[in-house]
């Protein structure tokens, strides 16, 4: 592959929205400027199966400022019956217990958040179930799991393999339920125009919503504008339309030519924008005495909505992670009265390497070998899954690297109480890997403008992961110019097809595009083009990845301190050591692997969302009750990489950081744990009642 | 959220008159906590009164050796007071150990010791709650209640106070200063706080109309070596699972003098005082505080998903009171 000589890509270049963000200017969707806006404020279900029966608007209708409110039974139809998430106000069935029933158009917030109170609503309430657990009789297998990987794999004869192995590890993980919850919230304003929709949107997709929502209004694509330049977090929950984009698009029929405002409130966050199943993961390994692989068996059991299915591939990474000659893997699902799961934070990677890495520990203590030589014993030469050679695998490279410079050696291997009063110490490690994901369908238009500068344009999200400056970058070395000589247009539908910001995708996908681009405008514009020039050019299909299996790795390293009477846990320092391909700016690039450390810290010592089951609710719907990781709690990060150009993955030499921080980092921090207490927690997260003696 | 009126009193008297007038009158201080409920559909005052101007945001020390804390003094500014943190550092402490820096600035004496519970049935109102709704059922007795009482919780209620401020203040025997329309009245800390018995609606013994101007610490030697330690499910920006006040004097092998009180267990901040009548006199030996935790949580009554906080509590106030020991040594 033919790789771009690079100028600007490795520059640690500040971003280029840093000073509007710092300052409050950047608009975020909610705070578009828009003329006279109405608000919007839902009514939710107060059960979680059944059917309305009856809905009294009158209070709300009555009281002053309000402009319409409008229910299942006044709601403009929608076109397309085909995603029911986004069948928003068309029957009277409920799914889930807070379900969008009933939405207040008023011309302020405040009446509009009264006016819905005043709402009355009967029902005629089902029995739902919301019970998970692995002795459900109705667990079944789906088509594929996300986005669209088989199911089940099974090579060798996995179960004769355990059943002779010399060392066996036979044990059941299990990760919550957990809500992405970024800091802004899912928020939309919408405004119609005779036929035409504008929606200024917090997404990581601008492009993705548009088809969405038209395909659900009837229109064709041309027809909806969306536009998010500036995303406050999204972790995947922003990665496709939700419920609230059809609601806004709904109640903005009413005032034709005025644009409504809809923001999700945090404890709405928890039901109406997708969340993380809660896992149930059986894993056995196989081994001989010294550590050899012969059997990997890692079943899966997860939930999703009744109404809609969605399949996290959890046991996907088990697939390629270690060589043994008999491998058995397979998801089930429980489909319950919940609203549907979808991507968060590495959906599949995430629970999926916490157990099978977490398993590895334990293996490496039943062979009273060191962890890391564990994982070198079991590094397979090419993917075990496809039978490719690796395009770049360096896992091995990673541990010893962060062996090295976490001081891995000096630790003693038993676990056995290092204490200094109450607390006690221990070191833990695991392997961390995130497929490279190149996604086609993204599209780049490059022009020079009157004032030499080249305008670049593509629909691409940032969702505060460094976008506009990557892609700058990026830019700048395609078109063999200085940064302050490229100006980077994203963030919206009046710019070029762009492929959604998730599965760590988005630079190589989109960077692709407009190194494509570039290289077309230099064919027909030559290397001095004139002001006006203009090419264009899509992410062309990897030529590589028909011969290699293209993936990223790394190792965690964690030291862990537990209060021996208390049970707190505290992470007193992590390292994570990756490798990914070349890095484009590497203070983003640091910034947002050690975040993705601290999201793999939080997942293993704090975030839970609580179901009641008896009403289908998650009670802990606020930022306060789902604790995630404060700054006291993730102190002491650090992330590096390995020195590395990847000639087969894309033209920049990169392979996408956006979500391996996160991966493997819970099975570092429970197998330090582990080495601290010698007590093994396999239910995450390890709260103080869990080590509790 | 409904419509409220919002008026600023020109002193305590008639602040005390506007809201003893009105049923649906509330007084407004910092907010932290009166805001989130009224956001929530919890609360639906008519009027807020607003007393964060009046003059009740100073710390003195009294000829006598108390200290006297105006109830409008914000939470960080009686953390960082230097007579506090000298004389009382549990208090100091346990302020610390509060909320975050942000609410801690905004966030005053008299609203910190009247925040309610967070349970999270009580603060989601399309679920029975006893607390809210009177009658309406307790969802956290069979439902989640892994962070709820373990001491002094009945049928109706098994919330926990919230505040860490308090526990510290329970351990110091402070006195709560009350302005109503008969004029002042005192009130022990212990007597302050209610347990839910038949009407955990009722957080404290105030009737409507009081106003908090004050509290008042006594002179109290034995505070000067005291701690607050609170375990929570994260390091920082998390109520207590458990939390221990302690004080703390040893005398040639024996306890002379001890405070005990323990937080995220009950109704209100619990004082050991059985714990601290067993170790008065008593030799200052990790036996003897394991046996005064045991008889602190003797009457514990966990329920489905808060056990482990018996064993919490005990390993917590052991560990405490051991510590307070050595660092007396030092």
């Amino acid at each position: 592959m033919r790789l771009l000589e690079t100028h600007a890509i490795g520059a640690s270049l500040e971003r280029m929205d840093g000073r509007l963000k710092v300052m409050g200017t950047a608009p975020y969707a909610f705070e578009q400027r828009v003329e006279r806006p109405a608000y919007l404020h839902a009514v939710q279900s107060a059960i979680a199966r059944g059917r309305i029966r009856a809905i009294d608007t009158s209070a709300a209708e009555r009281l002053a400022g309000v402009i319409a409110v409008i229910t299942p039974r006044t709601a403009p139809r929608l076109a397309c019956e085909s995603n029911r998430e986004l069948w928003v106000l068309q029957s009277d069935e409920i799914h889930f217990r807070g379900q969008f029933i009933a939405v207040v158009v008023a011309e302020s917030l405040e009446t509009a958040r009264q006016a819905a109170d005043l709402v009355r609503v009967e029902y005629d309430a089902a029995a739902h179930d919301v019970r998970f657990h692995a002795e459900r009789t109705d667990l079944y297998a789906p088509k594929v799991v996300n986005p669209d990987y088989p199911t089940d794999t099974d090579e060798g004869d996995a179960a004769a393999a355990f059943g002779a192995a010399e060392v066996k590890v036979d044990a059941t993980y299990s990760t919550p339920m957990e809500h992405n919850q970024p800091m802004e919230p899912h928020s939309t304003i919408a405004l119609w125009d005779a036929d035409r929709l504008t929606l200024y949107d917090s997404t990581q997709s601008a492009h993705s919503v548009r088809t969405t929502v038209a395909a659900m209004l009837g229109l064709p694509p041309g027809q909806v504008r969306v536009v998010s330049p500036y995303v406050g977090g999204g972790f995947g929950s922003k990665g496709e339309a939700h419920a609230h984009n059809i609601l806004a698009a709904l109640a903005a029929l009413r005032v034709p030519g005025r644009a409504v405002k809809l923001a999700l409130t945090r404890q709405q966050m928890f039901t109406l924008a997708g969340h993380r199943t809660p896992t149930i993961q059986r894993f056995r390994l196989g081994a001989h005495r010294d550590g050899r692989l012969t059997a990997i068996i890692h079943e899966v059991i997860e939930q999703t909505s009744r109404f809609k299915e969605f399949a996290e591939q959890t046991a996907t990474p088990t697939r390629i992670m270690y060589a043994a000659a008999n491998r058995r893997t397979s998801h089930r699902l429980a489909a319950l009265d919940v609203p549907k799961p979808s991507w968060m934070r590495a959906p599949g990677e995430t629970p999926g390497m916490f157990a099978g890495e977490v398993a590895m520990d334990e293996l490496a203590v039943a062979c009273g070998l060191d962890p890391i030589e564990l994982r070198v014993r079991n590094e397979p030469e090419r993917d075990p899954q496809s039978g490719k050679p690796w395009g770049n695998r360096h896992l091995v490279e990673c541990l010893r690297e962060g062996a090295r410079r976490f001081g891995w050696s000096a630790r003693d291997p038993r676990p056995l109480p290092r204490a200094e009063g109450s607390w006690l110490f221990g070191l833990g490690v695991a392997s961390s890997t995130y497929p490279r994901y190149v996604l086609l369908g993204s599209r780049a238009t490059i022009r020079l403008e009157n004032d030499g500068r080249y305008a670049v344009q593509i629909g691409a999200a940032d969702l505060g992961t460094g976008t506009w400056t990557t892609l700058t970058q990026v830019a700048a070395d395609a078109l063999e110019c200085p940064v302050a000589a490229v100006r980077l247009e994203i963030g919206t539908t009046d710019q070029p097809n762009a492929t959604v910001a998730g599965g760590s995708s988005g630079i190589s996908s989109w960077g692709w595009a407009i190194v494509a681009a570039a290289r077309e405008l230099r064919r027909l514009h030559g290397v001095r083009p004139s002001p006006g020039a203009e090419a264009s050019a899509e992410t062309p299909k990897p030529p590589d990845d028909a011969t290699f299996a293209q993936h990223s790795f790394g190792a965690q390293f964690a030291e862990v301190r537990v209060n021996r009477e208390t049970g707190e846990v505290r992470v007193s320092r992590m390292l994570g050591v990756f490798s990914v391909g070349r890095i484009i700016n590497p203070r983003l690039a640091r910034s947002q692997l050690i975040g993705g450390m601290t999201m793999g810290l939080s997942m293993a010592l704090h975030e839970e969302s609580v179901m009641d089951e008896r009403l289908g609710h998650i009670v802990n719907h606020d930022l306060a009750g789902y604790h995630i990781a404060t700054n006291a709690d993730a102190a002491n990060l650090d992330a590096v990489w390995l020195d590395e150009v990847d000639d087969r993955s894309t033209p920049m030499g990169s392979r996408g950081i956006g979500e391996i921080g996160i991966v493997g980092a819970a099975a570092a921090i429970a197998n330090a744990v582990y080495h601290a207490t010698g007590r093994r927690v396999r239910d995450l997260p390890i709260t103080p009642d869990k080590l509790m003696t | 959220m409904t419509p409220f009126a919002y008026e600023r009193a020109s002193d305590a008297g008639a602040a005390v008159a506007r809201v003893a007038a009105n049923p649906d009158a509330v007084f407004l201080a910092g907010g932290t906590n009166l805001v989130d409920h009224m956001r929530l559909g919890m609360a639906h005052p008519q009027l807020l009164v607003d007393v964060t101007h009046l003059r009740f945001a100073t710390i003195e020390s009294l000829p006598d050796g108390r200290v006297r804390i105006g109830s409008g003094v914000r939470n960080s500014d009686l953390a960082a007071n230097r007579t506090v943190r000298e004389r009382y550092p549990v208090l100091s402490q346990a302020l610390l150990a509060g909320a975050s820096g942000q609410l801690r600035n905004l966030a005053t004496t008299g609203g910190n010791l009247l925040q309610r519970t967070r349970c999270a049935y009580f603060q989601d109102v399309t679920t029975p709650c006893n607390k809210r709704k009177p009658g309406s059922g307790c969802s956290a007795l069979e439902g989640c209640n892994r962070d709820h009482a373990i001491l002094g919780a009945s049928e109706q209620c098994v919330a926990v106070h919230p505040s860490d401020m308090a526990v510290a203040l329970a351990a110091l025997d402070a006195t709560v200063v009350v302005l109503g329309r008969q004029g002042e009245r005192r009130i022990p800390i212990a007597d302050f706080h209610r347990l839910p018995g038949n009407a955990p609606q009722r957080d404290t013994v105030l009737e409507h109309g009081e106003l908090i101007i004050a509290v008042e610490l006594p002179a109290l030697p034995v505070a000067a070596l005291s701690t607050y330690y609170k375990v929570r499910d994260r390091a920082s920006y998390a109520f207590a699972l458990v939390s221990v006040a302690a004080a703390l004097e040893v005398r040639n092998g024996l306890v002379e003098d001890v405070r005990i009180a323990l937080g995220g267990v009950a109704h209100k901040p619990w004082r050991a005082l059985h714990a601290e009548a067993m170790l008065r006199g008593a030799a200052a030996s990790e036996q003897n505080y394991r046996r005064a935790a045991e008889a602190a949580l003797a009457d514990a009554k966990p329920l489905k998903h808060n056990a482990f906080k018996v064993p919490l509590a005990r390993n917590t106030l052991t560990m405490v009171l051991r510590n307070l020991t050595a660092g007396a040594r030092r």
